[in-house]
């Protein structure tokens, strides 16, 4: 579901997508990417001047070097000299390279001063990172009150090679980060677990995200196009499979996406007592797995033993219900396992009963989303969030 | 100078003083530098082949995208062990290892000042390897934070981080005990004549890192003994829920790690200078300048910690505050370069082995040096902190800086050491394969840092595929040429033509005054330097 | 020889004599901490700040955005408001929403924070629901208040803060059922290994 909507989403812009596609594959092999905001784009200014100017001190020192490589070698008979000090050229070469960075500092001056100054945004969003995907809200200006999580749509099968890999290979996400061109769009970064840090490169915007805390930077971007970029902190086992990808649209664009949201916000609050049957449950849930679980417990429910155990013919997925539904809400504590509260109701109902009818497992439960919100405020399935650490007993 | 010694069949070391113990007790018991030296050093180059192999799993799963050989949870656990090892497992004891062997040798001591501290502060190592290692075998396997084992991520890991903490516990205090002896040694062991200003710099570098090792391993104890208590005690330092700050851990693992590039660093700019005047027949340019140029770099060092942090949130005076300072590390290290340069300039120079990797030193390590700079104007560092520049930027200085003057300094003593001279084919051969594979795995790595590829990801979008390959064959190639290492050293210590007390024809210091290979006990009675 | 192990003897003792006085002074740190947090005023996230000048600035605005986090906490926790405009100098009180969709008592603790974090210490809170724990009963709803000065000091390029709180549960807090689920946690521990 979540899936289908980001990609009629994309089909809306076909037009651009095609053109940025071609230019992803052109751009950034050997240089920075091409840049998209002012701040950006004197980034990349100040590193060719930097280049310029060290290639120019590259070619003095080594040349002198080399030429002394080549011309004073004992073999073509040279002679050494035996002088050893020169105060007069000592102080030349310590004050010259320091008049050298002072014509480096400045323009770095001005443009820290800049990018430091979050003032007058149009929107502020606040991206979240968790392990391992990327939730977005819109805290302020228009959109506010959009929300959703962000999480890498690249198909297993083309991370394990079983499928040729796409032109966007780990840089595309199921629901992108969408903002109006030419608009100040405050980011403000946190985590839920550990450090995390969003980027963009062509945005020039990289803020760790750090649980507990809030930091803010901001961008405005002068072309519409879908920009893609990284997690750029380690943030544990799927560091790598959290890309970040941003679609700025015209002002009209963001305000129809703005309207979808609302609706789709609206619709997506599932009716919570709606009865879903077990084939409908099955197939929400095989999306659920796919883009939460199957990293770590594969797509086959085999895992990755012993650090994720598998699913399949697991006492957890064929064993009471109660239990299974507590690990996927709470986690459990000491493993890689993390909660997943953050899902909806739906969500957990499905990919539970997908998970205990997937594969070998045939227990037959069906799980209603109106039974994980009787599990979400019920005492039995509370486990301590933070016990006391007992070793690693496997 | 005395007259050479006598024959030595193999090995080195024991000649007339028949009074100690044989067999695996007398290296167990070792109280001379020398021995103890050669054990540092072999310790190092075992956990070197151990790192290396480490880095050829890192590179085999990068060589093509997909995930093909490992978990993603085991990539991250192999560059997190790789950084460990080869940081405190392999270049800090191969410098202290070169401090055993050199430091009485130059300045005319019979011994290190504390010859049983000594035999302790490396037996430590061995035990703090294996806790290392050992943590592979873990339930959760060997922890994978990265070798700065940034909070929370490290508080998140199992068993395994516990025991690398404790490991890093024992290295710390085994190099404090090592600095203690090297700057005890320095200051009241020199013979008599030779002033503060007429050591070898060697000596100075080494004078300097000691000083900065005793300054910052503690700190370093002091960040993952936070961590252990966050993970089993109770306490909060890294936890906003209690007060704490994740980015306390940074800042203080960083008032460590930019001392410690400089640790690692400082050293081989001593060996570089040693060699570098020799093969040039000519005194090196600006002693004294170069002197006051690694004292500078060592007191910057410790007040530009943030730049690993820039992207952390600072506020603007902090960021401006540590750019400026970092970019004034250019001038001491500038300085540097420029006086080996002048001291090659209008010499009389050959290039045997040590020669060619003080050279290749000065070219690959010079070009570090303006990645590091590039690094540090902040806007830019906010595109590739964390990518794969930075991962070139520091293999530059590390692997190019520290290694090959490792390299330089074994070729010139070796001689020293064995009393055999190496084979000059195959040094040759080690160095002209270093270099190249060096750069061929190195180099493409800015590129790919530049088009934006975060560094420790198991996996890529596809544009970064043929650069991660060549890096790949690079490694690949790099690892193999470092058996030319092996076998040239194990040749020379076998066997090989004599080596006079001189050794290199320009080579000055009072260790050339000493038969080669350096008897068991040397200058028991002090020289007089003039 | 004998006096060597009279002296080695000697040494042995003040030697331990020290560990246990190293071992003793690690906890009688904890007490040391505590007086120097005291003394030099660190710590004081979850203090009421002291306002001096309560000069209004009716010439300058700030837009104050209001955020809500909570960590591994089963509650519903957001403000009322998005955002608010206030005068620099002027006391604003404004109110929080929580909800614990547990049916146990619970307890959280929450920890402010400020974006852009140079704003945070102009922003003197008078009064707020993270000076201490807040424990929820079952199910209950309840709505907290901040009350807060923004000084009038404020750099002139800040016109936007961000007031973010993020509640951590207080470890322990559901003591009454810890027992009941440690077992199950084991025998979850058993099943998936």
């Amino acid at each position: 579901m979540r899936l289908r909507e980001g990609q009629s989403w994309a089909a809306g812009m076909t037009l651009m997508g095609a053109t940025q596609l071609a230019y992803a594959e052109v751009d950034g092999r050997y240089n920075l990417q091409t840049p998209a905001t002012g701040i950006a784009q004197q980034m990349y200014d100040m590193h060719t001047l930097m280049l310029w100017i060290c290639l120019i001190i590259f070619v003095l020192v080594f040349g002198v070097m080399f030429y002394s490589v080549f011309a004073h070698r004992k073999s073509r008979g040279a002679v050494a000299a035996q002088f050893h000090e020169s105060t007069t050229v000592e102080i030349l070469w310590t004050i010259i390279p320091v008049f050298i960075l002072l014509g480096m500092a400045w323009p770095a001056t001005k443009t820290i001063l800049e990018l430091k100054d979050t003032s007058n945004p149009d929107i502020t969003i606040k991206a979240t990172g968790y392990q391992w995907k990327w939730g977005y809200d819109y805290l302020k200006g228009q959109g506010e009150g959009v929300h959703f999580v962000s999480a890498l749509s690249t198909p297993r099968e083309q991370i394990e090679g079983k499928a040729p890999k796409g032109p966007n290979y780990l840089l595309e996400v199921d629901k992108p980060l969408v903002v109006p061109v030419g608009k100040k769009i405050r980011i403000l970064t946190t985590a839920n677990d550990v450090i995390h840090a969003w980027w963009v490169p062509a945005f020039g915007v990289k803020q760790d995200a750090i649980p507990g805390f809030i930091h803010d930077t901001w961008f405005r971007a002068d072309k519409e196009g879908v920009y893609r970029g990284n997690c750029a902190e380690l943030c544990g086992r799927d560091h790598g499979f959290m890309p970040i990808e941003v679609h700025v649209v015209s002002a009209e664009a963001y305000a129809a996406w703005v309207d979808e949201q609302k609706k789709l916000m609206a619709a997506a609050a599932d009716d919570p007592n709606k009865v879903w049957t077990m084939e409908e449950l099955k197939a929400r849930g095989e999306q659920v797995y796919s883009a939460n679980c199957a990293a770590c417990h594969q797509a086959n429910g085999k895992g990755l033993p012993p650090a994720f155990p598998a699913l399949d013919g697991s006492k957890i997925a064929n064993g009471p219900v109660g239990d299974h539904l507590n690990i996927v809400l709470n986690g459990k504590t000491g493993t890689s396992m993390a909660s997943f509260k953050q899902l909806s109701d739906t969500e957990i109902a499905a990919v539970i009963t997908y998970e205990r009818n997937a594969w070998g497992n045939a227990t037959g439960t069906v799980v209603q989303p109106a039974d994980v919100r009787t599990v979400r405020s019920n005492k039995t399935a509370a486990l301590p969030a933070q016990p006391v650490k007992s070793g690693h007993a496997g | 100078m005395s007259s050479i010694s006598h024959d030595h069949a193999h090995g080195h070391g024991h000649d007339d003083h028949g009074h100690h113990p044989t067999g695996l007790m007398r290296w167990i018991t070792t109280t001379n530098h020398k021995d103890i030296g050669t054990m540092y050093l072999i310790f190092a180059f075992t956990m070197f082949i151990v790192g290396g192999l480490l880095a050829w799993g890192i590179r085999a799963e990068l060589m093509y995208p997909g995930m093909q050989l490992w978990d993603p949870e085991r990539f991250n656990s192999f560059t997190t062990m790789h950084g460990l090892i080869m940081v405190f497992g392999a270049i800090m004891p191969a410098f202290v290892g070169f401090a055993n062997w050199q430091i009485p040798l130059m300045i005319g001591a019979s011994d290190m000042a504390f010859a049983r501290m000594n035999n302790w502060s490396f037996w430590l190592l061995p035990v703090a390897a294996i806790l290392l290692v050992t943590s592979f075998f873990l339930p959760g396997g060997a922890p994978a934070a990265g070798w700065t084992l940034y909070a929370p991520l490290s508080v998140q890991q199992g068993m395994s981080m516990d025991f690398t903490i404790f490991a890093i516990h024992i290295m710390g205090a085994s190099s404090i005990m090592g600095s203690i002896n090297i700057i005890v040694t320095i200051l009241n062991m020199r013979a008599p004549g030779m002033t503060l200003m007429k050591m070898p710099l060697f000596v100075w570098t080494w004078l300097i890192t000691a000083y900065l090792l005793i300054a910052v391993m503690p700190v370093l104890a002091g960040a993952v003994t936070m961590i252990l208590t966050d993970r089993h005690f109770g306490t909060s330092f890294f936890n906003a829920a209690g007060g704490g700050d994740p980015v306390l851990y940074q800042h203080v693992f960083c008032f460590f790690g930019h001392p410690e590039v400089y640790i690692m660093i400082l050293p081989a700019f001593g060996i570089i200078s040693q060699i570098i005047p020799t093969f040039a027949r000519k005194p090196l340019f600006g002693y004294a300048s170069m002197v006051y140029a690694t004292a500078s770099i060592a007191i910057l060092s410790f007040i530009v910690w943030a730049h690993h942090m820039f992207v952390v949130g600072m506020p603007a005076a902090g960021l401006l505050f540590f750019m400026y300072a970092t970019m004034l590390i250019a001038v001491p290290t500038g300085v540097k370069v420029f006086n080996w340069v002048a001291t090659m300039w209008r010499g009389s120079m050959t290039f045997e082995t040590p020669m060619l990797f003080a050279v290749g030193f000065i070219f690959v390590f010079t070009m570090g040096g303006f990645t590091g700079l590039i690094c540090a104007i902040m806007p830019i560092d906010i595109q590739i902190q964390d990518t794969y520049y930075v991962v070139a930027h520091f293999h530059y200085v590390l692997v190019a800086g520290s290694l090959f003057a490792l390299f330089a300094g074994t070729y010139y003593w070796l001689p020293k050491w064995t009393g055999h001279m190496y084979s000059e084919t195959l040094g040759k051969l080690h160095f002209w394969a270093s270099i190249i594979f060096f750069n061929i795995t190195f180099f493409p790595m800015h590129f790919l840092g530049l088009a934006g590829m975060p560094r420790r990801i198991p996996d890529y979008a596809t544009q970064f595929a043929d650069f991660n390959f060549i890096a790949s064959i690079g490694a690949f190639g790099f690892g193999l040429s470092q058996l030319i290492f092996l076998i040239a050293v194990v040749k020379c210590a076998k066997g090989g033509p004599k080596a006079t007390a001189q050794v290199w024809e320009g080579a000055d210091g009072l260790e050339w005054t000493v038969p080669s290979p350096a008897p068991y006990h040397t200058f028991e009675e002090p020289p007089h330097v003039k | 020889m004998n006096e060597a192990q009279v002296a080695n003897r000697k040494l042995m003792r003040k030697l331990f004599v020290i560990a246990v006085c190293m071992f003793g002074f690690a906890y009688a740190l904890v007490p040391f901490y505590e007086v120097i947090c005291k003394l030099t005023g660190s710590n004081n996230l979850l203090k009421a700040d002291v306002v001096q000048n309560t000069q209004v600035d009716k010439s300058r605005t700030v837009i104050i955005e209001f955020d809500a986090n909570t960590h591994k906490l089963a509650w519903n926790f957001k403000p009322t408001q998005n955002s608010l405009t206030v005068h620099l100098g002027e006391i604003v009180q404004v109110t929080y929403e929580v909800r614990n969709t547990k049916d146990v008592p619970v307890s959280g603790q929450a920890i402010p924070s400020y974006g852009p974090a140079l704003a945070g210490k102009y922003f003197r809170k008078l009064d707020c629901f993270c000076f201490t724990k807040q424990t929820l009963a079952a199910n209950e709803r309840k709505q907290m208040p901040v009350v807060f000065v923004v000084d009038p000091s404020l750099p002139k390029d800040v016109n936007v803060i961000t007031l973010s709180y993020t509640f951590f549960e207080v470890a322990g807090s559901q003591a009454t059922n810890q027992a009941e689920p440690a077992v199950k946690e084991g025998e979850l521990r058993g099943g998936s290994s």
